[in-house]
């Protein structure tokens, strides 16, 4: 009987989560993060028209582009989660459809950082 | 789910045509929402031709012109004609303002289009349902909360610069053109404060009197009461009293960022 509950009980509803502060902060760490790595990934992408594959291979394989790549994907999935995550909050209003695709924006960035992360192993330690 | 087409009740009809009467010397066409629940029709849109030679400068006095000679049923709130009650808060133009400082001679050329504010329950024409809205300002408790006793002798001071700080805050008249103009607050009401309920929380929080900061802050740190907020800015372009909401807003998220450490 919705009618006969008062408006401040409606606007009170659960309360307040406690929480938010870290999930905004490290929205913005990653952005920043992600703002520098992309400068350099930019420099990588333009190198890579004058070389073959080896060439390639080899230029991702050097240590410390193997490190930023790896990183950047790190980021570029991290900071994925956590945007979806808000369009979802943002339009998706039922509870049970928000719990299936928040888990599955989790589990399928996870899956993205590690794949990418793996591809980069391989290719900086030669295997 | 975000609705992106309105409801069938909710679809917008043509509407009646009022001429000017005759003799009129300068009309300008005014385009009026209508919806009257006591009947089943969808709302439409009446068009009123207002003759500017007889009506004040003003929105409002061609809306209370059109009231007082030529459709008595148009129903509106307003009360102090002066930008100090926000009761005419109202669409006009496209934009969420006060029906009473809003020029006519300032709106753009053509018919002037006046709608109820956006995304709110309408209680008939132009009057919007702002229960819920004015409920959300009571949970922020928007009065002073001390622990220590007031001095026996004076009021509770504070200095100069303190009191400056309260400046763009305390002119906020609540009139809820900014959180009607806020995407978010279209799609999450029920749960995002809104920027004029939030610019008031802010308004207590930096209050060099008031010691329940640290609770407040407690109250706002959420998901959906405050971050929700994604910086659109629609609230500030829209306040018709110039204060800026999404300012007050990025300082509340500075403060919780702040007491972190």
């Amino acid at each position: 009987m919705t009618a006969l509950r008062t408006p401040l009980k409606t606007a009170l509803a659960l309360g307040s989560a406690k929480h938010g502060v870290h999930h905004f902060l490290v929205q913005r760490i990653t952005a920043v993060a992600l703002l520098l790595l992309g400068l350099w990934f930019v420099w990588l992408v333009l190198r890579l028209p004058g070389l073959d594959y080896a060439g390639a291979h080899a230029l991702l394989a050097e240590p410390c582009n193997a490190l930023l790549m790896a990183l950047f994907v790190i980021a570029v999935f991290w900071h994925a989660q956590l945007g979806l995550q808000v369009v979802i909050e943002d339009y998706v209003h039922s509870h049970g459809w928000q719990l299936v695709l928040q888990v599955a924006i989790r589990l399928l960035c996870i899956l993205g950082a590690a794949a990418g992360v793996l591809a980069v192993l391989r290719i900086a330690l030669g295997r | 789910m975000a609705e992106f087409s309105l409801p069938r009740n909710s679809r917008i009809q043509p509407g009646k045509h009022f001429p000017a009467s005759e003799g009129a010397k300068r009309t300008r066409t005014f385009r009026i929402y209508r919806w009257d629940p006591d009947t089943s029709d969808n709302p439409r849109m009446d068009t009123y031709e207002v003759d500017l030679a007889t009506c004040g400068p003003m929105v409002l006095d061609a809306l209370l012109k059109i009231k007082n000679e030529i459709d008595a049923t148009l129903t509106l709130r307003r009360s102090c004609r002066e930008g100090i009650c926000g009761s005419c808060a109202m669409n006009i133009d496209g934009t969420n303002t006060l029906a009473c400082i809003t020029a006519i001679d300032d709106c753009k050329a053509g018919d002037v289009s006046i709608h109820p504010l956006p995304h709110m329950p309408v209680v008939k024409d132009l009057v919007p349902d702002l229960t819920h809205f004015y409920a959300q300002h009571a949970s922020i408790k928007p009065w002073l909360q001390t622990k220590s006793p007031a001095p026996p002798d004076r009021e509770r001071l504070q200095s100069r610069e303190d009191r400056a700080r309260l400046d763009g805050l305390y002119e906020c008249i609540l009139c809820a053109c900014c959180s009607t103009a806020c995407p978010s607050y279209w799609w999450n009401a029920d749960r995002y404060l809104g920027p004029a309920i939030l610019l008031q929380a802010y308004r207590w929080i930096v209050d060099s009197r008031d010691e329940a900061t640290g609770e407040r802050l407690d109250e706002l740190e959420d998901p959906f009461k405050l971050y929700r907020c994604h910086t659109i800015m629609n609230c500030t372009r829209t306040c018709p009293k110039g204060l800026n909401p999404a300012k007050a807003i990025a300082n509340i998220k500075k403060l919780l960022v702040e007491r972190r450490g």
